[in-house]
């Protein structure tokens, strides 16, 4: 974990609510993808953590869903503004047991963390393949650039005004076999897929923090293997320890 | 240095921040960003009998200028605590550390402060009677003089470190309560735990935290925080740990002004897990400004 100041380069709406931000500082704690930020905004007491949607070099974006009155601040923000983070925070996503075909499944606000996720499956070789799930043609983000890299991507949406009509369970028959599971978003979505993938996989989880490091115990999960904190042994979950809790 | 030194119950400290219990762990995730041997010393989170998971989450709610929590005194029970925690913190901290005790009965603190009491490394008991999050538990014994008064002797006569009792701000009349424990063997008081509250969501017209209602802390509770130090200031003559929203060198002389020994930090090292240094590192300065050269000389300096 690492505290330091970011300098925004850009911050640019990409779908209905969703913003694309580039910040450029010290990435040097940011270690894997699926790890997060949690950045300190002016106005609000606690910080906001998002998960790492790429890195380049000093270059790190996030993507985030204007939810609330934090988020609806951070779309305000304009390239050069400077922004007090938190890095390094989280466990992030193991790319070694991955096996040769892995599939990421990611709903809405948690596609971000799989394209840097799919960048690092790629570079080892894998063949990646990927499933993004939306609720409607014009909250659809991050298409192409999935494709760019060379994943072949499904889209759904639940309203099927772009790609096939349903939830991203409901592409998984369109695909080939895959060997493992990457899966991000909202915590029904992560349950079908737990109960539909016939593959083991991680499972990146959400909740409320305090901290993001591990001080306040905010965020404790129950698992096989113990409580967990989403935000230190979190928030990728394998999945033969998720305890759903329904 | 010396100038930013105080004496909490018998124990000198380099100065007077503490790091409140609940908002530091065990001390080993802030170790990671600085050596925490420059603190005062720290509280630990808060200890019980049993293992315990805590409340169902949501903990966390935002509010202006502070944040509810409801974590309901998650942590691994005593045991766990004396064979994996402590040899852990040991690694990172050198100097007596402050073990905060929660129970559900009389009986449940007085074996779990006795069980903390012969460690080596413990140099004072904080009694945690204050705790807004859990049923039957914590608070149920900090809202009453009568009930203060006979958790502390129960303990008082089980343990032989300084016994501090940590003071729940619930209550209309927290100088009785102060005293009530004072009269009971309490060697120090720390106050204020948070301050009991909620959030509902306007979208799903639901409480924010699962378990309803959370306590209160951060720069909101400041001012309620030196009102109750002042009180207690007046009514006891034992050492008192103010706490409440502290968040700058500023807040800490102030704290000290209103009649506490030491200070308690909490919610602020969340938000900036390396506050506490940073306000160790910048006391002197405020110090300069405000003509202070010893600390030990405004305890409870406002009060004329």
């Amino acid at each position: 974990m690492k505290e330091s100041i970011f300098r925004i380069l850009t911050n640019k709406q990409i779908a209905h609510d969703t913003y694309e931000m580039i910040l450029r500082g010290n990435t040097e704690h940011i270690t894997r993808p699926g790890q997060f930020v949690n950045i300190k905004l002016d106005g609000f007491y606690l910080r906001r953590p998002f998960s790492v949607c790429d890195l380049e070099g000093d270059d790190l974006t996030i993507i985030y869903k204007v939810v609330g009155s934090g988020t609806e601040k951070m779309s305000t923000l304009v390239p050069n503004e400077e922004l007090n983070l938190l890095t390094g925070l989280g466990n992030g996503y193991d790319t070694k047991s991955s096996g040769k075909a892995p599939l990421l499944i990611g709903g809405g606000a948690g596609v971000p963390p799989l394209y840097w996720l799919a960048k690092e499956l790629l570079a080892e070789g894998k063949q990646v393949s990927a499933i993004l799930g939306f609720n409607t043609s014009n909250e659809v983000f991050y298409e192409a650039q999935f494709k760019k890299l060379g994943v072949s991507t499904l889209i759904t949406t639940a309203d099927g005004s772009y790609g096939i009509q349903g939830f991203v369970t409901d592409a998984l028959t369109n695909l080939e076999s895959f060997s493992y599971t990457y899966a991000c978003g909202p915590e029904p979505m992560l349950k079908a897929v737990y109960d539909a993938a016939e593959t083991s996989g991680q499972y990146s989880f959400e909740e409320r923090m305090g901290c993001g490091f591990g001080a306040c115990m905010g965020c404790t999960c129950k698992t096989l293997y113990g409580d967990k904190r989403i935000c230190r042994e979190g928030p990728v979950l394998v999945k033969e320890e998720i305890i759903w809790q329904g | 240095m010396a100038r930013l030194t105080v004496n909490l119950c018998g124990i000198e400290l380099d100065n007077p921040i503490i790091p409140a219990s609940g908002t530091f762990g065990f001390g080993y995730e802030f170790a990671e960003l600085y050596d925490i041997n420059c603190l005062g010393t720290f509280s630990f989170k808060g200890t019980t009998k049993d293992p315990r998971y805590g409340n169902p989450t949501p903990r966390i709610a935002e509010s202006a200028s502070g944040m509810l929590n409801a974590v309901g005194l998650q942590n691994p029970g005593v045991e766990a605590v004396i064979s994996e925690e402590l040899p852990k913190m040991r690694q990172v901290f050198d100097k007596p550390v402050m073990a905060n005790v929660s129970g559900f009965s009389i009986d449940e603190y007085v074996y779990t402060a006795s069980r903390l009491d012969v460690e080596e490394q413990v140099g004072w008991i904080e009694l945690n009677i204050s705790c807004p999050n859990v049923d039957g538990g914590g608070v149920a014994f900090g809202t009453s003089p009568e009930m203060a008064a006979k958790v502390t002797a129960a303990v008082r006569a089980e343990v032989k470190k300084p016994l501090i009792v940590k003071l729940s701000p619930n209550v209309t009349n927290i100088a009785a309560i102060a005293k009530a424990c004072e009269d009971a063997g309490a060697d120090g008081i720390s106050l204020i735990n948070t301050l009991l509250g909620m959030r509902i969501d306007l979208k799903t017209r639901q409480t924010l935290l699962a378990n309803t209602t959370g306590g209160l802390s951060g720069p909101a509770i400041l001012p309620v925080a030196l009102r109750m130090v002042w009180e207690t200031y007046k009514a006891v003559k034992i050492p008192i740990v103010g706490m409440g929203g502290v968040s700058s060198s500023e807040d800490v002389i102030e704290m000290m002004l209103a009649g506490a020994t030491a200070v308690g930090i909490g919610a602020a090292n969340l938000i900036d897990p390396y506050i506490c240094r940073d306000i160790i590192q910048t006391l002197p300065e405020t110090m300069d400004k405000y003509g202070i050269s010893n600390l030990k000389d405004i305890i409870g300096g406002a009060h004329g």
